[in-house]
């Protein structure tokens, strides 16, 4: 073939996923990223604290739309989420494959898992509740119910090197219950997540449920660990010294924080402790009055 | 006021209760001095007498209880559960059979009416062990998978509104767990935690599982960075639950943390007024309104407002405040001069920001601490008296239109303990609760506990749950 | 305070005004209510203060006997006691009234021979109240007409629970209006709700309103003839009542928990719910009144004991 016949690619600017809209850093700053032979790939956003002040405002208005939602509801908007990546799924396989070094084999192996790990939280939302939830045998006349509620706006520090999968696995149990995210996604390998965004805006997931943010996790970090509006932190992807920094932070308004811990596998059976994280128990009494010998009750 | 119907004075007897003039730590089993020799004093804060000295821990104390509870803790996690629950079983009995005595002794300490004590704190804390103790040797059906692990040592620190409840929500699913524990009592009610060391000694527990430090805050500190405490429990103050959260983190300690709260109680204009009323006077003058989710702001539909205002004035009336020991006593004393100060420099505040302050005629005893119970009306949510958490007899009256606005308000706050609703109309309460941000949502009662119900706080009432299955959590690898 | 009753005079013109009146009252929370009473039970009332509660109990005792066999003489021994309860002591208050059947009353009357002790006549075809309204205003004609103080009526349960709330009211004025004698004094009427058929709080404070909407000058929870009588929770509620009607109307109107209050110990309870509810306006036997008859003898023997420091027993009080 001659060389006026071949094609030339048309490159994606990857923007960042903040409130349903994909927005640039408002920051203007953008990072060089490469796969992992260092060859570039593209250039994304470095956000700014701003962005990450944006994406919070965004978690934000949508928790209560979101959190208010049928169990249901979005049990089949997480299912609709992996219908969408099922059909994406040679894109996320050669952007996975160039992120982590992958041979397409095994790049395929993690986006499959990462779908069916979408499947796996999709029936979890109208179950979990049965599972931590229920009626409490008090001692005295009352109709006694606890039932867990979404923290609120989690701020998630996606795995480092596990740039799909390990995402995935950090941001559906998260939105699974209720809670909307501000995600910091993996620094080195930001582009899977930045497309993942393009997925959940045409999955009918709401607008700021889910906030991808691309840069530094110890730039936006401090600022997302010590935001008074934010509930959680999910620090999978902090190395020690960061987690500490940021565990600190949030005790200033004593957010919830899961530390992170060594995964050997993200493929592996992920339980349900990722979502009772995020999930505050309420327990409400109620008088049920007596119908017994006394006769005269309610 | 003299009144047609004085009731004369009924004194439940002190004689029950021997408390000796000076107590020790309890450390592996033996009561020994602080390694560095001091003591310091508690008081009745009802007469200012001192009832006892006892040992002030240090650093090298608490070194020396977790040292003890370590060496414990490999014999009592591999006991079977089903022994570890006869344990609990044995202490649950044994506070039942000295219910009387501990519930003088408490009320001595604290200030707390005997009423209380008597028919509130001793039978949940009986209770709350006995519950555990059903749990000890069926942790696998838990719902936290097969065999859950212990984490080990437990540093548990504890307020002094409900001293021996305090302990029991520690303690209890620590034991049933398979972990041991080093608990600081509060500074001013230190003696409950010590009598329990001697029901622990009655029930035969084995040395080293339960290690009691009285002490000062400093002591606390240390025990909650001590490094080989496996899990921290705190209940008290959201400024000191953030501190231990500061200290702790970047470690691989379990926390629970439950702390302040101004909770808020909703009533509607169709709410079952008379009830209400109690649930009111109940919800903030419960243990003086020393109570983390006590019911500190009412919220009252306008349209009832000068109704439900009136009735509250008229109850308040009849309440009874004066000697804790008098079963006819429904008011005690305050439980430290230092908290009495913070309560009438908040109430002081609300005054001095324009909201309406009214006390019932009620005569103060001239000995120990003591708080007339308040209520402040005109308030609006930009008060001091209704943002900061006062843990004081002080109720403040706010209003609001519509289901929206109560919610709105309700939620309007760095807390989320409790919150009361009332209402006639069901659809309405389960709104209501549905949309509130707070762990505990009483709907026409308040104030109410047991041990199989979880409690705990949203926001910055803390985190984690204490009694029922999800209080297991806390005290289990998982 | 405005004392009449014209700010309700439009609740009563028609079925309909009255039902939407009666279901705008505050509900009432059962385990609320039960809790507030167990906890005034809880008080402590010793020495000086328990002496003073038992003479206050023994005076406003209605003492009863509504027997089909009961006769002239149980009837004369039962007033004996009213107006000498102890023997031993004459110190001891007499009791406030003595109850009967409306045939009794003349009996009673004549037996009490001017003491300080009211005769009080059930009527209105005690306890069932199933019977016309004609039948019911003669008895209660009848017993004024024999001497009767007090006319201790029933409502029409089946009326009240079918709804015609109107029908239970008009029924209570009609009585009222018989108790009228021909001096143009009156009986003072006890309006009985039989809150054991009632069977809910939400309903005894509804006949709690009509009741002192229609000029009961008592309120009372039974005719001691069901299964559930007087019980610290519904006297508490229809003390609330009194109380919030004297609040918008400035009539004061007594209250009777009759049926089932058989120690001292209840006794007590009962009224430390007056003190603590209402206050000292209703400590008295013209605001306040126990339906009872074993209930004296016990609380002469805790007088003896408190006198005495000994405990007494059956055999040192009185059985008519």
């Amino acid at each position: 073939m001659s060389e006026s016949s071949v094609r030339l690619n048309v490159f994606k600017t990857y923007k960042l996923y903040v409130g349903g809209k994909f927005p640039r850093s408002e920051s203007g700053r953008v990072y060089e990223v490469s796969d992992s032979k260092g060859k570039w790939l593209a250039n994304a956003p470095l956000s700014s604290r701003k962005d990450a002040r944006d994406a919070v405002v965004a978690a934000r208005k949508a928790f209560g739309g979101w959190s208010g939602a049928t169990a249901y509801n979005r049990g089949q908007i997480l299912y609709r989420i992996a219908e969408m990546l099922e059909g994406r799924r040679e894109q996320f396989v050669r952007e996975v494959g160039e992120a982590e070094g992958l041979s397409k084999s095994k790049a395929a192996a993690v986006v499959d898992a990462a779908i069916d790990r979408w499947v796996w939280y999709a029936g979890w939302t109208d179950k979990i509740g049965q599972l931590v939830g229920g009626a409490n045998p008090v001692a005295g006349p009352f109709f006694n119910l606890s039932t867990p509620e979404p923290t609120g706006v989690v701020t998630v520090v996606a795995p480092q090197d596990s740039s799909f999968l390990g995402l995935v696995c950090v941001i559906a149990p998260v939105i699974a219950t209720g809670n909307t995210a501000v995600v910091i996604a993996s620094e080195k390998s930001p582009l899977p997540a930045l497309s993942l965004g393009e997925v959940l805006a045409t999955s009918d997931l709401p607008g700021g449920v889910v906030n991808i943010l691309s840069g530094k996790a110890d730039e936006m970090g401090p600022h997302l660990a010590s935001h008074q509006d934010v509930n959680a932190i999910d620090l999978a992807g902090a190395g020690p010294v960061l987690a500490k920094e940021l565990e600190i932070a949030a005790a200033d308004n004593l957010k919830r924080v899961l530390r992170p811990q060594p995964v050997d596998d993200w493929n592996a059976d992920p339980g349900t402790s990722r979502m009772t994280a995020f999930l505050e128990t309420k327990t409400v009494w109620h008088p049920t009055g007596s119908l017994g010998a006394g006769g005269s009750s309610y | 006021m003299a009144s047609l119907f004085e009731y004369a004075p009924a004194p439940e007897s002190r004689s029950v209760v021997d408390i000796a003039p000076s107590y020790g730590l309890f450390i592996d089993g033996e009561f020994t001095d602080a390694a560095d020799g001091k003591v310091f004093k508690t008081v009745s804060p009802s007469s200012e007498e001192v009832l006892s000295e006892v040992a002030q821990a240090g650093a090298a104390d608490v070194d020396r209880a977790v040292k003890a509870a370590r060496k414990a803790f490999e014999k009592w996690s591999a006991l079977p559960g089903s022994e570890r629950a006869k344990y609990l079983f044995r202490i649950a009995r044994i506070i039942q059979e000295r219910s009387r005595e501990l519930a003088v002794l408490e009320t001595l300490d604290n200030g707390k009416p005997i009423k209380e004590t008597r028919d509130a704190d001793l039978p949940l804390v009986a209770a709350h062990f006995f519950y555990y103790a059903g749990w000890a040797d069926k942790l696998d059906h838990a719902g936290y998978g097969a065999n859950p692990r212990p984490l080990g040592v437990a540093g548990q620190v504890i307020p002094w509104n409900f001293p021996l409840l305090m302990l029991a929500w520690k303690i209890a699913p620590a034991l049933a767990t398979g972990n041991t524990v080093v608990l600081k009592p509060a500074e001013t009610t230190p003696l409950s935690a010590l009598f329990f060391a001697d029901i622990c000694r009655q029930a035969g527990l084995p040395k080293g599982v339960v290690n009691i430090l009285t002490g000062y805050g400093d002591a606390g500190a240390a025990l909650v960075e001590h490094p080989d405490v496996n899990k921290v429990a705190f209940t008290g103050s959201t400024a000191v639950g953030k501190a231990i959260a500061r200290s702790i983190a970047g470690t691989d300690k379990k926390v629970t943390l439950e702390l302040g709260g101004k909770g808020a109680n909703i009533v509607f204009d169709d709410a079952p007024i008379d009830q209400a009323v109690e649930g009111i006077v109940n919800g903030i003058f419960f243990n003086q309104g020393q109570v983390c989710c006590a019911g500190s702001r009412l919220l009252v539909q306008e349209s009832i407002h000068d109704e439900l205002l009136d009735s509250l004035k008229r109850r308040l009336s009849t309440l009874r405040l004066g000697d804790p020991l008098d079963k006819n006593t429904d008011i005690g004393a305050i439980n430290s001069a230092e908290q009495l100060a913070r309560i009438t420099a908040l109430a002081d505040t609300g005054e001095a920001e324009g909201a309406e302050r009214w006390s019932p005629a009620c005569e103060l005893p001239s000995a120990g601490y003591w708080f007339a119970p308040t209520l402040f009306s005109n308030v609006t949510q930009a008060h001091t008296v209704a943002r900061d958490e006062i843990f004081g007899p002080v109720l403040s009256v706010l209003t609001f239109r519509t289901p929206d606005e109560a919610v709105a308000k309700a939620n309007n706050s760095q807390y989320g303990l409790s919150a009361g609703i009332w209402t006639e109309k069901g659809s309405r309460i389960l709104a209501v609760a549905n949309q509130l941000r707070a762990g505990v949502v009483w709907a026409n009662t308040f104030n109410k506990f047991d041990p199989t119900s979880p409690f705990g706080g949203y926001k910055e009432s803390g985190f984690g749950r204490e009694g029922g299955r999800h209080g297991l959590e806390a005290y289990l690898d998982v | 305070m405005p004392t009449t009753l014209t700010a309700f005079a439009d609740v009563t013109t028609s079925d309909s005004a009255l039902r939407r009146f009666l279901h705008g009252l505050p509900g009432v929370d059962a385990v609320g209510l039960e809790a507030r009473a167990a906890s005034l039970g809880t008080r402590s009332i010793k020495t000086t203060a328990k002496a003073y509660a038992i003479d206050l109990a023994i005076s406003m005792i209605d003492l009863t006997t509504l027997e089909g066999a009961d006769t002239p003489g149980k009837v004369r021994a039962l007033s004996a006691k009213a107006v000498n309860p102890d023997p031993t002591d004459r110190t001891t208050p007499m009791t406030a009234a003595v109850c009967v059947y409306p045939d009794m009353v003349a009996t009673a009357k004549a037996a009490l021979n001017g003491a300080d002790v009211k005769v009080a006549s059930v009527a209105t075809a005690f306890p069932a109240g199933r019977a016309a309204l004609p039948v019911k205003l003669a008895d209660t004609r009848d017993a004024v007409a024999a001497g009767a103080d007090e006319i201790d009526m029933v409502i029409d349960r089946g009326a009240f629970l079918a709804g015609r709330y109107l029908e239970t009211y008009e029924l209570i004025k009609a009585v009222k209006e018989a108790c009228v004698r021909p001096d143009g004094s009156a009986a003072r009427l006890k309006v009985i709700f039989e809150t054991g058929e009632l069977s809910t709080y939400d309903n005894i404070r509804r006949a709690s309103w009509i009741g002192m909407l229609a000029g009961a000058d008592f309120i009372k929870t039974s005719t001691g003839k069901v299964g559930v009588n007087a019980t610290p929770a519904n006297t508490l509620l229809m003390l609330e009542a009194v109380r919030d009607f004297k609040a918008q109307t400035g009539i004061q109107i007594g209250v009777k928990p009759a049926g089932g209050i058989r120690t001292t110990k209840d006794a007590i309870k009962f009224l430390v719910l007056v003190n603590e509810t209402v206050g000292e306006d209703w400590l008295s036997n013209t605001w306040f009144r126990f339906g009872a008859s074993s209930l004296l003898n016990d609380l002469l023997m805790q007088r003896q004991k408190l006198s005495t420091g000994r405990y007494s027993g059956p055999d040192y009080v009185t059985v008519d």
